[in-house]
């Protein structure tokens, strides 16, 4: 743990320390590249802003009506029926449309249950191998302007509920379900 | 499909609210969501414009060629439609490496970069190509080496071995980011 610690301090500062002495020893004009770059990124949030206050006014209207909280009580009987602990229901589903409210479940599971018991580690590995699907894709295909998405929002959905059985599935194998 | 998931958000929320007598918290959501979006865009702001700043170093040192050099054979299988010469593949290896070492904010200019460039490559105005589908889905499967802020919350809650799920963790992500990537492959070929 203590080493991850470090580790995590560590990995930021590194990765700049790389690339500017990098930039340094193949003479890249450093301060001007990054000026050039950082006016490109600035541009970039203002033209992903309207996307950005579209998407948290449909997240944040989703929240306060209540109808995830609803949803979540309907999949729950489902869910539990195929041996899926009940307090794990709200954070699947939350976990797809925002990451904060996802952390805010996160810790009401770590303090209830302790995040040592089999729900806190299944929770635990869940935010590890998932992700907030409607943002991430809203931001990146409305940044282009593509509207027709295809397959990607299936392969997400797919690919995120496999995480939460994996989670399911390896926490028991590994640490059993005390 | 956007459409329809924000309009389901929308017309789902305010129905909810007015059935279940919360329409109050409703009208405030209406006014601070966009709020909470516009503070957010300046945290990002900085963020994001520090780290794009970072990456046009990189990119002009060439670490990032070499890195998207590193990863050919990858990014070949995930995106034979994308020229070895294109520029998308050297930002798309750049924010795939930023994901990897958990700087999120460090692979969204990245990320935004790689959709340009993608989009630039698409023939069909508004319908997204097989590379943005594979883009995306690699993307949402979260391939992530270590993720600090859950260890972070395991400790603060008391937590005996806040690292001890790290490992099951990473093989997690890996299977979701195998399936992901196997299903975007099985499903590109259809819609021609």
């Amino acid at each position: 743990m203590r080493l991850l610690l470090v580790i995590s301090d560590f990995i930021i500062p590194v990765t700049v320390l790389l690339i500017v002495v990098f930039g340094c020893l193949r003479r890249v004009n450093l301060y001007e590249a990054f000026l050039e770059g950082a006016k490109e990124g600035l541009q970039t949030v203002v033209e992903i802003l309207p996307t950005l206050i579209g998407l948290m006014v449909g997240v944040e209207v989703l929240r306060a009506g209540g109808l995830l909280e609803l949803l979540t009580k309907l999949l729950t009987p489902l869910e539990t029926a195929f041996g899926f602990p009940a307090a794990l229901a709200p954070l699947t589903l939350v976990r797809l449309v925002s990451s904060s409210a996802a952390v805010g479940l996160l810790t009401d599971i770590f303090a209830t249950y302790g995040p040592d018991s089999f729900v806190g580690r299944v929770s635990s590995v869940m935010m590890c191998c998932t992700e907030t699907v409607f943002y991430t894709m809203s931001l990146y295909f409305l940044s282009v302007h593509i509207t027709k998405t295809r397959h990607t929002l299936f392969c997400a959905l797919v690919a995120n509920f496999t995480g939460v059985w994996i989670a399911l599935v390896l926490v028991r194998y590994v640490f059993g379900v005390g | 499909m956007l459409n329809v998931i924000w309009g389901f958000f929308l017309i789902g929320g305010i129905l909810t609210g007015a059935f279940l007598g919360r329409m109050d918290l409703v009208t405030n959501a209406v006014i601070d969501g966009g709020k909470s979006a516009v503070e957010l865009a300046f945290t990002m702001a900085g963020v994001v414009a520090t780290w794009a700043g970072v990456l046009k170093i990189a990119e002009r040192g060439g670490m990032i060629d070499a890195l998207a050099q590193k990863c050919t054979l990858f990014l070949d299988f995930l995106f034979p439609e994308v020229p070895r010469t294109h520029p998308a593949r050297k930002y798309i290896a750049a924010n795939f490496a930023a994901n990897f070492l958990g700087l999120g904010w460090a692979a969204t200019p990245a990320g935004l970069l790689a959709m340009q460039e993608l989009a630039k490559l698409n023939r069909q105005e508004g319908r997204a190509s097989n590379a943005m589908c594979m883009f995306l889905v690699v993307n949402m499967s979260s391939l992530q080496l270590v993720t600090v802020n859950i260890l972070a919350y395991r400790a603060e809650y008391g937590s005996a071995a806040p690292a001890e799920i790290m490992g099951v963790g990473i093989v997690a992500t890996l299977v979701t980011t195998i399936v992901g990537i196997l299903l975007a492959k099985l499903l590109e070929g259809r819609g021609h």
